[in-house]
């Protein structure tokens, strides 16, 4: 498959988690868009490292899916520290809607 | 360095010392303490002085070095002592007349409270150290330490007596004007780096050619700019008569002694620059001749006893530049040791008088005070006959030397300078007739005090009127005695430069014998005359309420100068800095710096409206900077 394909799906990808970030208003699912676009760049990574593939250079393009397993890595610690948060948001307004999140006003 | 030179250090030290144990223990160390801790510093500077003094005479002169001052690529400054024939006569001058001062103090202070005694003799040793640095400096960043010293002590002691606010506006006065010199002097040591890399003097007098002729006469300029403030010439003399608000012993130590012959002393040490700059020279010998007749003119006209002294000072110090400016470098340093011993002695003198008369000052209120006070009194006419050039007294030969170099350079300034001698006679014996002969015009309470001084007092005096009596035989003039000019030869070293180059240039006259005899007459017989008419005058002096005319009036307003300085500097200075701070510094420099404030609050309520509180902004904020920034970086 050429690589164009890889490249649109991650865009596609990576658009949809901005625009989910952008408009809605659950934190969770704030958070899951967020993943959207670290799996985007996860998935660009892998692509562009298969492409990369050499017979005579065995090592060629290994690093960028070294990359991807710290950014799985530091993902899933993001998400423990960010479940925390939305943990304590809840026991504090009994909501995780963002918008009520406006103390920090002016 | 195995020279015995290097114990040097001591001089100026002790006296440091005296300065801090009397200046941190002046709550603990009782009033004898004080007195002898505080002179004896000064007495084993004098005999360590005049042990160098001794090695000097053998030859044995040296700078010594400490330290490196300062240390930079360019610029390197040594901490060191120059010892010469020139820097060990002031050296046994300032610590001997000083030890004396010292000894008096301990007497003529005895009043105060033993916090401001020991604070008196704090400063006393703090100008001590100060001076000796002045003159054992081996380059001009020492001398300039010094010469700053000088002045803080100076602005200390005269405003001793702070609590009344003329003492600290005279202290001021003396200070700001030794600022205005000191800034000359500053300017022209920054010249002398710029030019020649160095300030020892040493290198720069060895060096000297390499300067052009217009930057020996802005440096000379300069650095005689230092020497007016310091040592109190027209325009910046107003500060010494002032200056007298101080206690006595002060007016006689730094007022008439030491500190004013600072100028003197740098010019002398530098003369090879000045005798290298004809303008400068002919300058100095304007201004000093000025200042000589000026001084001596208000002297005629003041009825305070240290006025009379301190104008008189200041015409002295004129000749002493009249010296300097005809290149009679060893006149003037001589006349400086003369002076140094009757002027010392002519205030201590004044000094115990005040004393008698319970702080008196006003000679109109004096008179007859010769069958109360027997030493003081002859002492006094000592010293009186010495300042009017009487021979054989030590003020005749150094004033002859000088006038004598003046003829030969231009009859002119002989004539005025003669004309002054005859003046100094005429006011000393005003002062001598009005205060010692007569009948006394003070109350009876104060007859009733009358005494004479005790023995603190009258032994320094003693001692000074010897040396008033005998100290110009050191330099007897080449008509009375072949070699007697045993002070010539002595300094020979430190002005040979000098002399080579006036040689050099055929400037040299030597006068006849019979034309120095004629002009050592005239001004004798002059000052003698003036002195007899004085004296037989003022004894018969009586109070009378007669407003002066005339001249007279505008000699006892010593010519309106304080009247005019104040109207041409002093008053426009304040309007113009009364601008300042009602137009500069409240409209414009409070205007922006509030503005900038205002610009500040007002901006940051505009920009405070973007933090909705809302994350999703926040969010959408971050998205559209990332694009701007992919923008910048892609198409720009």
């Amino acid at each position: 498959m050429p690589i164009n394909y890889y490249i649109f799906l991650a865009l596609a990808l990576f658009c949809i988690g901005i625009i989910g970030v952008l408009t809605r208003r659950n934190a969770i699912i704030i958070f899951m868009c967020i993943e959207l676009m670290l799996n985007a760049a996860n998935l660009l990574l892998v692509a562009f490292s298969k492409m990369h593939v050499d017979v005579n250079q065995p090592t060629a393009g290994s690093d960028a899916q070294i990359f991807v397993f710290f950014i799985m890595v530091v993902a899933a610690a993001e998400v423990s520290v960010g479940l925390a948060i939305i943990v304590m948001l809840y026991r504090n307004i009994h909501s995780v809607d963002v918008n009520f999140l406006n103390r920090l006003k002016n | 360095m195995s020279n015995t030179l290097q114990i040097v250090w001591l001089i100026p030290f002790l006296p440091l010392i005296g300065f801090l144990v009397n200046g941190l223990g002046r709550k603990q160390l009782s009033k004898t303490l004080v007195g002898i801790i505080g002179s004896g510093v000064i007495l084993a500077s004098f005999l360590i002085s005049v042990f160098v003094f001794l090695q000097v005479k053998n030859g044995n002169t040296a700078v010594v070095n400490y330290f490196d001052f300062i240390n930079t690529a360019s610029l390197k400054v040594g901490f060191n002592f120059q010892i010469d024939q020139l820097s060990s006569i002031f050296l046994l001058i300032i610590t001997g007349i000083g030890f004396l001062i010292h000894v008096y103090s301990t007497s003529y202070m005895h009043e105060e409270d033993s916090k401001d005694f020991a604070k008196f003799f704090a400063y006393l040793n703090l100008f001590i150290f100060s001076m000796l640095l002045l003159v054992m400096g081996g380059n001009y960043i020492i001398m300039f330490i010094g010469w700053e010293g000088v002045g803080l002590c100076s602005y200390l002691l005269i405003g001793f007596w702070f609590k009344d606010a003329n003492n600290t506006a005279a202290a001021n006065k003396a200070f700001i004007m030794n600022r205005i010199g000191d800034f000359g002097f500053l300017l022209a040591v920054f010249w002398l780096i710029a030019k020649l890399g160095t300030t020892d003097y040493h290198a720069v007098f060895e060096n000297v050619s390499k300067l052009s002729a217009t930057d020996i006469t802005g440096i000379t300029m300069l650095l005689f700019l230092g020497a007016i403030g310091k040592s109190a010439q027209i325009p910046l003399y107003t500060w010494l008569p002032d200056a007298m608000a101080g206690p006595t012993p002060v007016s006689a130590l730094i007022h008439a002694a030491t500190m004013v012959t600072a100028g003197i002393y740098m010019i002398a040490r530098s003369n090879i620059l000045f005798t290298m700059a004809p303008a400068t020279q002919a300058l100095i010998a304007v201004i000093g001749l000025a200042t000589a007749v000026v001084a001596a003119t208000i002297a005629l006209k003041q009825n305070d006893i240290k006025k009379v002294l301190a104008y008189s000072t200041v015409s002295q110090l004129g000749y002493m530049f009249l010296g300097l400016g005809v290149g009679a470098y060893t006149g003037a340093v001589f006349h400086v040791m003369t002076h140094a011993f009757f002027k010392a002695l002519l205030f201590l003198g004044a000094g115990s008088v005040i004393h008698a008369m319970g702080g008196e000052q006003d000679m109109r209120k004096m008179g007859g005070l010769k069958k109360y006070m027997g030493i003081t009194h002859i002492t006094f006419l000592l010293g009186c006959l010495a300042i009017a050039g009487m021979p054989p007294f030590s003020g005749f030969f150094s004033k002859d030397e000088i006038l004598a170099a003046a003829f030969t350079k231009n009859p002119i300034y002989w004539g005025v300078g003669v004309l002054t001698a005859f003046m100094t006679a005429f006011y000393m014996f005003r002062l001598y007739g009005m205060t010692f002969l007569g009948k006394f015009r003070g109350t009876h309470d104060q007859e009733h005090h009358l005494h004479e001084s005790p023995l603190a007092i009258t032994i320094p005096l003693i001692i000074l009127a010897i040396l008033a009596f005998v100290g110009g035989w050191v330099g007897i003039p080449e008509v009375f005695m072949h070699g007697g000019h045993r002070l010539e030869a002595f300094l020979e070293p430190i002005f040979a430069q000098s002399n080579i180059l006036v040689a050099t240039l055929g400037e040299k006259q030597e006068l006849s014998h019979t034309t120095e005899y004629a002009l050592m007459a005239t001004s004798v017989i002059g000052a003698l005359i003036a002195l007899l008419y004085a004296a037989n005058k003022f004894s018969k002096y009586q109070a009378s309420t007669q407003e002066e005319t005339g001249i007279g009036r505008v000699l006892a307003n010593k010519w309106y100068v304080d009247e005019i300085y104040d109207a041409v500097i002093v008053k426009p200075l304040k309007s113009f800095s009364g601008f300042l701070n009602n137009i500069i510094e409240k409209k414009a420099i409070d205007g922006f710096v509030n503005g900038v404030g205002r610009a500040v609050n007002y901006g940051s309520r505009q920009i405070r409206l973007l933090q909705t509180g809302q994350v999703s902004a926040y969010m959408l904020l971050m998205v559209v900077a990332i694009l701007i920034l992919f923008i910048i970086q892609l198409f720009l």
